[in-house]
């Protein structure tokens, strides 16, 4: 019984390492904001969104798997919270019974186990109950196989079956165990056997004299003598208590991921919510090749701006057409929104590539096999030819992770030390990285870098500016427009000083 | 030739009962010998790690065994002997004490087994191997012999019959209430199996098992003792035949395999010790050892005793060259202190000692005097002596050692006189070197006093120089004064492997 609500054909791994980079992205881009609003303060949620979110899909067909989970949990958030309590339910159910493991003493394993079957007996009942009442109203492909799946296997003659089992692990007509001649001639692999009918009867004819056959009756006396047969009982049982066990926690482990999968999706939700209160659109996206280099979007904003905010926010449009662009050189006047777009883009793509829904009226872009961050860290205090070197190590680090068809985003990098200098790395890195298929967005003020690039006429290059009116004031709209060569800087200073 | 020892080819006046030589503690080799042979004293090594070997034959008999064993394959085979013989030792020890018959009869036909089988194991792999040690040729060669005997044959398939016929025991135990029915194995399903394929649709993935682990106490107790009586009867002439090979085979292991077992430690132990120094890539070699002083060598030399603490700790150590070509004879060692003159002054001496043993010593290339003897005096500062009492002593003990000195024997001398006034200093200091130079030893002479180094041209002198303790740091700064002001952006992106050229060549990879 697999829950596959993540993958096709494989769980969703909460546990996993993620690339020792996504810490990097996911403060790049203050992915905190959008964690807290999956999670609600709940910290399992939290963990799920993270991972969920940083461990970029690479493929489309199964970010279209999760999307239409997602619609269908949308359409059916009722149902879906129900499925998760009862998954909950049952994993408390172990927590109670945690306290039981205390020691692997097998008369207590198998007490405790047997104890938490039972327990989950009646969980999975409710599951199938669940099942059986609401598939109709399902249509993605994942529940549907889910929901076919917990019908099929739990049926009523199963039920029955476990319920036999359970009942024979009392024993109450003794128990038989077989066991060989280890070192030194001592008893070992002590393995518990099934009773033969004839061994249930009374205990005088079963210990009736018979051929090879021989009897060791203990004295009631013989305290050490009970001990030690306490002891052989107890290897005896070893072996089935552990089945038990492992029977109980591979439906334990059952429950684990169906909370973690559909966690995923209640978390999702609750980000849906929130933006829709804000009166922000929300749109599945539509995800392409990672082969291919396109991107067209209508009202993209900066979720994490919206919800900091806690309003609505300024959008941007955008459209490659058929450019096939794999550099965007963003330019413009400080604090005129370079900044927010970078990021709405990078988290649109991150939020596509888990499957769910993307902030804007409409979005659609190639994926890719991995999404990078380099930003110019404002909270450096090393000196400056530290701090050059620091942007260096972190660029370095990326190249060793870098696959074809990555994405790397980068803000005001390389810029630590002087213009000249500066320009002519990044140039470097960007022509290198460029050639090895790599999608880039740089946003900078090294006019000597984004010129030199205008100069060269690419044409997979596009060049994004921060708009100013004549009059100096800002719209905070990123617009096709080619690098110019002065920063507002002067602007701020003026503003700030007047 | 009928294998003796793996440690003499010839006799010599070895003494199982050899003390450690009076200049162990002054160069550190009592040291090194504690290290070596700490886990290891059942063996009783150290009478062999205290003896020099006078004769060249037996250095390089030595020397080629040693070579052998450091193949691994060799190293690896001897390992395993060692062990599945100190397992086969320590069993037996403790199943004296077992009152059950059939515990201990059990315990002695593994015994058996496991002696037997390592035996064979051992020949297979020395065969298996390039051996080119007449040592361990004609320890193999013996092995052969001995598994071909009939009596070892005889022994190896009794053995056999034994242990299959006990594997092959399997019964059950019916427990009910205060009662045990015994009874032979019918085949009955395993429940434990029964239960997991009922909740097998259930499996994720694998867990891990929640067995409790028995730790079965020393002896066994009264009912399995008992059970054991039953299943013994349920297998009646199978226990009749154990009880036969055990008074059979009482002797099984043979004396010269036993007395090779200890004796290889001295290799295997001496190896296991100075792995850890190998591994920071600090060299070793296999020493000439000459009679003639006209070209003493040796290279990339360090001391061993503090190299292995420096590697313990993960610290540099420095490695240094010594030679005296012709007339040379005498090193002095001037500078500044803490520079390494005492450690230098050491790793002479242990150089020469290791040399003796027949072992590889440290250094790239050496070539080292064979001694008669090796006289050391070391000046300690903790001394509670008056300074006239101690000089005294002093001059005592040196005359003493220049009595007994040879042209064939080393001198090694550390800041002796440095409590005395400068001028008497100078004046001792030049008598003791005039005598060794009359006596031709070969000698070193570590000392704050300059001026000695001009006596004679049968002295050469070497002078320490104070290190930063941060080798790496000083690196780092040279290189850091090479980078000037333009191409410094450039330079650290291509530190960083990220020029253009750089990363074309990094991304060269799919």
């Amino acid at each position: 019984m697999k829950v596959f609500l993540m993958y096709k054909d494989r769980d969703f791994n909460l546990d996993s390492p993620l690339c020792e980079l996504s810490e990097n992205t996911a403060y790049d881009l203050e992915l905190d904001t959008i964690f807290k609003a999956m999670s609600e303060e709940d910290e399992f949620f939290y963990k799920v969104s993270k991972k969920a979110v940083l461990e970029s899909l690479v493929d489309v067909d199964t970010i279209l798997y999760r999307q239409d989970i997602l619609k269908d949990c949308i359409k059916n958030e009722d149902i879906v919270k129900k499925l998760y309590e009862i998954a909950v339910e049952s994993i408390e159910f172990e927590k109670k019974a945690y306290f039981w493991f205390f020691n692997k003493y097998p008369e207590s394993v198998l007490h405790s186990s047997v104890r938490l079957m039972e327990m989950f007996t009646e969980t999975l009942n409710n599951l199938k109950n669940l099942a059986v009442e609401n598939k109709d109203k399902f249509s993605s492909e994942g529940f549907k196989r889910f929901f076919e799946m917990v019908e099929t296997e739990l049926s009523d003659e199963y039920f029955a079956l476990i319920k036999k089992h359970l009942k024979n692990l009392e024993f109450r007509g003794g128990i038989l165990i077989s066991a060989e001649l280890g070192s030194g001639n001592r008893g070992k692999n002590y393995i518990l056997r099934e009773l033969k009918e004839e061994n249930r009867s009374l205990v005088e004819r079963i210990f009736s004299k018979r051929k090879d056959s021989y009897l060791i009756t203990i004295h009631e006396r013989d305290e050490a003598g009970a001990k030690a047969l306490g002891e052989l009982r107890n290897r005896g049982i070893n072996s089935v208590a552990n089945a038990v066990f492992k029977s109980a926690k591979h439906i334990l482990n059952f429950f684990e991921i169906l909370k973690t999968e559909v966690a995923f999706y209640l978390a999702a939700i609750n980000l849906y919510k929130k933006l829709q209160s804000l009166n922000e659109q929300i749109c599945f996206p539509v995800p392409l090749k990672k082969e291919t280099r396109r991107l067209v979007f209508e009202g993209l904003y900066d979720v994490c701006l919206a919800l900091t905010l806690n309003k609505k926010v300024v959008d941007n449009s955008l459209d490659t057409k058929d450019k096939s662009i794999s550099l965007f050189i963003i330019t413009g006047a400080n604090h005129g929104g370079k900044s927010t777009f970078l990021r709405s883009v990078g988290l649109a793509k991150l939020m596509m590539q888990c499957g769910m829904f993307v902030a804007a009226s409409s979005f659609s872009s190639n994926i890719n096999s991995s999404i990078f961050t380099h930003y110019k860290r404002k909270e450096d205090v090393e000196m400056e030819s530290g701090k050059f070197d620091e942007e260096m190590r972190r660029m370095s680090l990326i190249v060793d992770k870098l696959k074809k068809d990555s994405l790397i985003l980068f803000n005001e990098s390389f810029a630590s030390t002087n213009e000249i200098e500066g320009s002519e790395v990044s140039k470097q890195i960007v022509s290198a990285l460029m050639e090895y298929n790599t999608e880039m967005f740089f946003v900078t003020h090294m006019y000597k870098f984004a010129g030199d690039f205008y100069e060269r006429g690419l044409n997979n290059v596009m060049f994004l500016r921060a708009e100013r009116k004549d009059d100096g004031s800002r719209t905070y709209k990123i617009e096709e427009g080619k690098p110019l060569k002065t920063s507002h800087g002067k602007d701020i200073y003026l503003k700030v000083f007047k | 030739m009928i294998f003796q020892s793996i440690l003499f080819k010839e006799e010599e006046g070895f003494n199982p009962n050899q003390q450690e030589p009076e200049f162990f503690e002054d160069l550190n080799l009592n040291l090194i010998v504690d290290e070596i042979t700490k886990t290891k004293e059942a063996y009783d090594l150290k009478p062999f790690f205290y003896y020099s070997l006078k004769n060249i034959e037996n250095i390089t008999y030595r020397q080629k065994i040693l070579k052998d064993i450091e193949q691994k394959d060799v190293f690896g085979a001897l390992k395993e002997f060692e062990s599945a013989m100190n397992y086969i030792r320590g069993g037996l020890q403790k199943t004296e004490k077992l009152s059950c018959k059939y515990q201990k009869e059990r315990w002695f036909l593994d015994s058996v087994d496991l002696y037997c089988a390592s035996v064979v194991k051992l020949h297979s792999s020395l065969s298996e191997s390039s051996l080119n040690s007449e040592g361990l040729l004609s320890f193999k060669a013996y092995l052969e012999s001995y598994i071909a005997s009939d009596k070892f044959k005889e022994m190896l398939e009794h053995t056999k019959v034994l242990r299959q016929g006990l594997d092959e025991v399997k019964y059950t135990l019916f427990i009910k209430e205060n009662k045990i029915r015994v009874e032979n194995y019918k085949n009955e399903k395993d429940y434990g199996k029964t239960i997991l394929e009922v909740f097998e649709r259930f499996r994720q993935f694998d867990v891990e098992d929640f067995k409790a682990e028995f730790h079965n106490l020393e002896y066994a107790n009264h009912i399995e003792i008992e059970i054991l009586k039953c299943v013994a009867q349920l297998n009646r002439a199978l226990f009749d035949d154990l009880e036969r090979y055990c008074s059979t085979y009482e002797n099984f292991m043979d004396t010269h395999i036993k007395k090779f077992d200890r004796e290889v430690q001295f290799y295997l132990s001496y190896l296991e010790y100075i792995k850890p120094l190998e591994d920071l890539q600090l060299r070793f070699c296999y020493p000439q050892t000459v009679q003639s002083k006209d070209d003493i060598q040796n290279q990339e030399g360090f001391d061993m005793a503090l190299g292995y603490k420096l590697a313990k700790e993960d610290r540099a150590v420095v490695s240094n060259d010594f030679y005296l070509k012709g007339k040379e004879r005498i090193i002095i060692v001037t500078g500044p202190n803490q520079g390494g003159k005492t450690t230098f002054a050491r790793a002479f001496g242990q150089i020469h000692f290791l040399a003796s043993l027949g072992l590889k010593v440290p250094g790239s290339k050496a070539k080292l005097l064979l001694f008669d003897n090796i006289f050391t005096h070391f000046e300690k500062e903790e001394s509670i002596q008056t300074l006239i009492g101690k000089l005294e002593n002093d001059l005592v003990r040196i005359k003493d050692i220049l009595q007994k000195a040879t042209d064939r024997s080393i001198i090694i001398m550390n800041e002796i006189f440095s409590s005395t006034s400068l001028h008497d200093a100078l004046f001792l200091a030049q008598q003791v070197l005039n005598e060794i130079i009359k006596i031709d030893s070969l000698c070193v002479f570590v000392t704050f006093l300059d001026a000695l180094t001009e006596l004679s041209d049968k002295i050469v002198s070497m002078t320490s120089t104070v290190r930063d303790d941060d080798v790496s740091l000083r690196t780092y700064k040279i290189k850091r004064r090479q980078a000037d002001g333009i191409a410094y952006a450039i330079s650290i992106a291509k530190k960083h492997g990220l020029t253009y050229e750089c990363l074309v060549d990094r991304l060269k990879r799919d």
